[in-house]
């Protein structure tokens, strides 16, 4: 019984591990190629859901309700970045910082204004209800199974695209150097558009995913853009190897604290006080972790430029 | 209009208006000018870290909720008569609150700043923003002090001499402290460390080629910025007669940033002018619209890209050199 749950756990906290990584790959790759902190990320995130829960509700289809939320949140990540990143590329990281929460305090409300202040709920289709046999011994939800293959199929697919194709290689050569790509020609400020529309991509499709499992409201995308930054921190800012298993571990580290924390506890403390605490540790658990790094290693994991 | 006589102005509003108010009965202003004082002193704090240090601390929310929850356990112990150590029983006196929440916050920033300052740019204020994060989720998850419900303070706490509870003298408190801190602050940016300080904001590699250590001064600038803001938040506490983790959170942090930024940044004043603006924006555009941060994101979005000496850059024409 005690190894089925942790095999459960494990799931989870691969499951959470695998969408982190979808909203950090974007996070880190804007970082990394323009140089740019952007807090809006979760409010791509959370339009995503939006966009995916209205559109399913519309046409009944839950596929064309996350291709709405990918086109739709590619789109958005495009008017901003051409209505005011670039702006800000050559700014100080605080008037980044500033500029970007005013986007998530205009788009949180533009989506209350749309969709009024009650969480949407969405339904996943039915192929994806109940649980399936895992290994003969563990019942596991089908759609969260569905969400880590999908998550690990679009993560190899970010691979490829980064490291084995031609836009890739110029993605990679802006983030290198960004003045002597533009010299050889590039178009640089078309792939910063793009690069910036594919993060929110990849964010608004986290967010359907992960809106289909909890509600759709108006807060859903900064818990996640928190847990996303961390993740960034931990694997090294500009770093998609980093983002990957950063997030892993967060996810990992998260679910599992908070699945065994308090019993760990329980051995050498109070039972009461070892639930207490161990719920609290386990909320600041990937928090203490990130500091823990960054003490021993004050550029992540993976340094990006190292 | 040259900034000496626009700031003048500002205290003159300050001091004058919430009397008016006093006078013609409408206690709601007097309340909405004590929460400006109070904002605007958890401005000058973080402006004295970040405007002038150059340090983007994005967990200023940490010292103003630590000065929010010192104050709230403090009150709630004496009020159950529930020793907090033995022999302690909590107070409810201001004059013993204000210095305790100041020096627990200064503490936890003396632990903060020591590991936050090993990074620079993007990781200080991710750093910074997880250790606020992390308060802010033990507050929730630890039940002894409400967790997620927050902590009343019943009544509101004293001070010898003064009805705390009429709202225009809780103001004079309020008001007289933000003076007091703006005073100190711009004796401070004027002396020798100020000098360091800000020296070191714009270059820090010639600093230290001089012979001043630079992690010092940093950290000394970062401890004294956490205590103006924890004050603040012990003074907001008690405003609102209750504490939540809300105080924790990072649109907190984020909010007094705004206050520091449209007002202007590195300005003495511009806490006071950002805060005013921003709680003007929200007393006005709350009663015409219940979207009014759509309007303040769109307010400092504009500030941000188009308006960089903020609200009081703008109104004195005054450059302030970087």
């Amino acid at each position: 019984m005690g190894a089925i749950l942790f095999l459960e756990q494990c799931l989870n906290g691969l499951q959470l591990g695998i969408m982190l990584f979808l909203m950090a790959a974007g996070l880190t790759l804007i970082f990394g190629v323009m140089g740019l902190i952007n807090l809006a990320h979760g409010s791509l995130y959370m339009i995503g859901a939006f966009a995916c829960a209205a559109v399913a509700s519309w046409t009944g289809s839950f596929t064309l309700g996350l291709v709405a939320s990918v086109v739709v949140a590619a789109a958005a990540g495009a008017l901003i970045e051409i209505g005011v990143m670039r702006r800000l590329y050559q700014r100080e990281h605080l008037d980044q910082v500033l500029a970007t929460f005013a986007l998530i305090l205009i788009s949180s409300e533009a989506m209350r204004w749309l969709f009024g202040s009650y969480p949407l709920y969405l339904d996943v289709p039915e192929i994806f209800y109940g649980a399936i046999n895992l290994f003969g011994v563990l019942q596991y939800s089908r759609y969260r199974l569905f969400i880590i293959v999908l998550g690990l199929l679009t993560a190899v697919g970010i691979y490829l695209l980064i490291n084995k194709t031609r836009i890739g290689m110029r993605i990679r050569a802006g983030a290198a150097d960004r003045q002597m790509t533009a010299a050889l020609g590039i178009n640089i400020s078309l792939i910063f558009t793009l690069v910036f529309a594919l993060g929110a991509a990849l964010a608004g499709f986290a967010g359907a995913l992960v809106g289909s499992i909890q509600s759709v409201d108006i807060g859903m995308g900064e818990p996640v853009l928190i847990l996303a930054f961390v993740v960034v921190v931990i694997g090294g800012i500009g770093s998609i190897r980093g983002a990957l298993v950063g997030a892993i571990i967060v996810g990992m580290v998260d679910t599992l604290g908070r699945g065994y924390l308090p019993q760990l506890l329980q051995l050498i403390l109070d039972p009461v006080f070892a639930n207490t605490l161990g719920a609290a540790l386990a909320s600041i658990a990937i928090y203490l972790l990130m500091i823990i790094i960054l003490i021993f290693k004050p550029q992540g994991l993976f340094p990006a430029h190292g | 209009m040259s900034e000496k006589y626009l700031n003048r102005i500002m205290i003159a509003l300050l001091v004058g208006l919430p009397w008016l108010a006093h006078w013609l009965d409408e206690p709601y202003y007097v309340s909405l000018a004590t929460r400006i004082a109070i904002l605007a002193l958890a401005g000058v704090g973080l402006n004295l870290a970040l405007g002038l240090g150059g340090m983007v601390s994005f967990g200023h929310a940490a010292f103003f909720g630590i000065g929010g929850y010192v104050t709230g356990i403090l009150a709630s112990h004496a009020f159950n008569s529930e020793p907090i150590i033995s022999g302690f029983m909590g107070t409810t006196h201001m004059l013993i609150i204000w210095p305790l929440a100041m020096l627990i916050a200064a503490i936890v920033a003396v632990f903060i700043g020591l590991l936050s300052l090993r990074t620079s740019g993007v990781y200080f204020i991710m750093i910074t923003l997880a250790f606020a994060q992390m308060i802010y989720y033990f507050s929730i998850s630890w039940p002894t002090y409400g967790g997620e419900d927050g902590l009343p303070i019943y009544v509101r706490n004293g001070f010898p001499g003064l009805n705390t509870l009429q709202p225009i003298q809780f103001f004079m408190i309020c008001c007289t402290l933000l003076l007091i801190t703006l005073w100190g602050v711009s004796r401070l940016q004027n002396s020798r460390f100020g000098n360091a300080l800000q020296a070191l904001r714009q270059n820090e590699t010639r600093v230290t080629s001089i012979g001043i250590n630079p992690l010092g001064i940093k950290l000394t600038a970062f401890v004294i910025s956490a205590t103006i803001t924890a004050l603040a938040g012990s003074l907001f506490a008690d405003l609102n007669r209750f504490v939540s983790p809300t105080m924790f959170s990072w649109h907190t942090s984020g909010e007094i940033m705004i206050f520091v930024i449209l007002g202007g940044l590195g300005r003495l004043y511009g806490p006071l002018a950002g805060a005013g603006l921003f709680i003007l924006c929200e007393a006005l555009l709350g009663g015409w619209t219940e979207y009014w941060q759509f309007f303040l994101g769109l307010l400092l979005l504009g500030v941000v890209l188009f308006a960089r000496g903020g609200l009081i850059g703008l109104l004195s024409r005054e450059q302030k050199n970087a």
